[in-house]
């Protein structure tokens, strides 16, 4: 009775500790910029432009036995964008687009993922950016995984999604064919 | 006497109606006379360019001119002021009027000192702003000024906020120069703006005392 009541236990906690360890939580490496956050609109409807948030953080869980449970959180600092011109990105800093003074993050937090079984999912959440939250669909391609060489683990994505500057309340006229922005996240996190 | 003696020698210079390229120790020469006006009427106009351009539209005709010809503007205004600020040291300066005291004076020497010292810093931080990436500023497509000092974070938006207070500091210290020149004109009707208008006027001057001299 008694190595039966140990046993029971002995496997309930290996199975719980294991499952831990299967949802493991990553780290989205922005320590060493293996992780972008991109954006691209469209310059008076002739090319696009590209341009990114230097500084953000973030981590996800992940478990490939439940991929279901996947979730990732982001917090953005607005004021690092980067379009790789001084007088543009002051501009995009000021009350006519990102007010960074007046809403200094952005964040991202998931509300489900969902495996389409093909390397690809969709994955749900709520954006704040501009003091709006909005929830937004990302379509993700899970790009890969496994060890790295310096004795760690990785796992990596790419979503991507559009989401129009007025559902943000930046209301700034760019032309009728720069009313929505394409945001690239590209993102590789390290198993903790 | 002194005064007596100035003021005999202003009216005496006044009435050969010669104005020389030079300053004379009764009015400013020409070339500092253009240069003062050429400087007051840049100031003031891209005071106005810069509050007008920085609120237009995207679609506006003027969005992408209206900071080119401001940032050409810029540059040369400081080869300009540099010019002005030579020809000052090589120059004698004209002697104030007789009746304006000396606490006036040292005001009106402070005033010029930070007009001087504002215009610089304007174009610097303009400057910072421009080149903060690393680009160089395009003087009308004829030639550019190379960054120097980039890659300091945020650096265009701080040398932006430093530019912007700098100009409401320096049109204010402009509308007190202003002032002071037409209070001398009409009120204490003395020689102080004819000095730099290079010209008699047709008002007359009053040859009494002001009261700051009597105290």
């Amino acid at each position: 009775m008694m190595i039966n009541k140990m046993t029971v236990v002995a496997l309930a906690t290996t199975f719980l500790l294991s499952t831990q360890a299967l949802a493991a939580k990553y780290v989205i490496d922005t320590k060493e910029a293996h992780a972008f956050i991109q954006f691209r609109i469209q310059h008076l409807g002739y090319s696009w432009l590209t341009g990114r948030f230097n500084t953000f953080s973030g981590s996800f869980e992940y478990d490939e036995k439940n991929p279901a449970n996947a979730s990732v959180a982001v917090e953005i600092d607005t004021a690092s964008v980067d379009y790789n011109h001084a007088e543009r990105d002051k501009h995009l800093r000021g009350d006519d687009f990102l007010d960074v003074e007046k809403y200094p993050t952005a964040k991202f937090v998931s509300t489900s993922f969902k495996e389409k079984g093909d390397g690809t999912a969709v994955l749900e959440g709520n954006l704040t950016l501009h003091g709006v939250t909005k929830p937004v669909t990302i379509d993700v391609e899970h790009v890969g995984h496994g060890e790295d060489p310096w004795g760690g683990y990785r796992r990596g994505f790419e979503g991507r999604t559009r989401i129009a500057l007025a559902d943000f309340d930046i209301n700034y006229n760019l032309g009728p064919k720069s009313k929505e922005l394409e945001l690239i996240l590209s993102v590789e996190g390290i198993r903790q | 006497m002194n005064q007596i003696l100035s003021n005999t020698a202003s009216v005496a210079a006044r009435s050969k109606g010669f104005v020389g390229i030079r300053n004379t120790e009764q009015r400013y020469g020409l070339l500092a006379i253009f240069l003062h006006w050429l400087v007051a009427l840049v100031v003031i106009g891209m005071f106005s360019l810069g509050v007008w351009m920085t609120g237009l539209t995207y679609y506006d005709e003027w969005y992408k001119r209206g900071p080119d010809i401001h940032k050409s503007i810029g540059i040369l205004l400081f080869l300009v002021m540099l010019v002005r600020v030579i020809w000052r040291i090589l120059n004698v300066k004209p002697k104030h009027d007789p009746r304006v005291g000396s606490l006036q004076i040292r005001v009106a020497h402070g005033v010029h000192l930070l007009l001087y010292g504002l215009i610089f810093a304007m174009i610097v931080s303009g400057y910072l702003i421009s080149t903060a990436d690393g680009r160089p500023v395009e003087v009308f497509g004829l030639f550019s000024v190379p960054a120097t000092i980039t890659g300091i974070a945020n650096m265009e938006d701080v040398a932006g906020e430093v530019h912007w207070y700098l100009a409401l500091l320096l049109i204010s210290l402009v509308a007190l120069h202003t002032i002071a020149a037409l209070k001398h004109h009409f009120i204490n009707r003395d020689r102080t703006l004819e000095k730099m208008l290079g010209v008699r006027t047709q008002i007359k001057t009053k040859f009494h005392q002001p009261k700051e001299r009597i105290q």
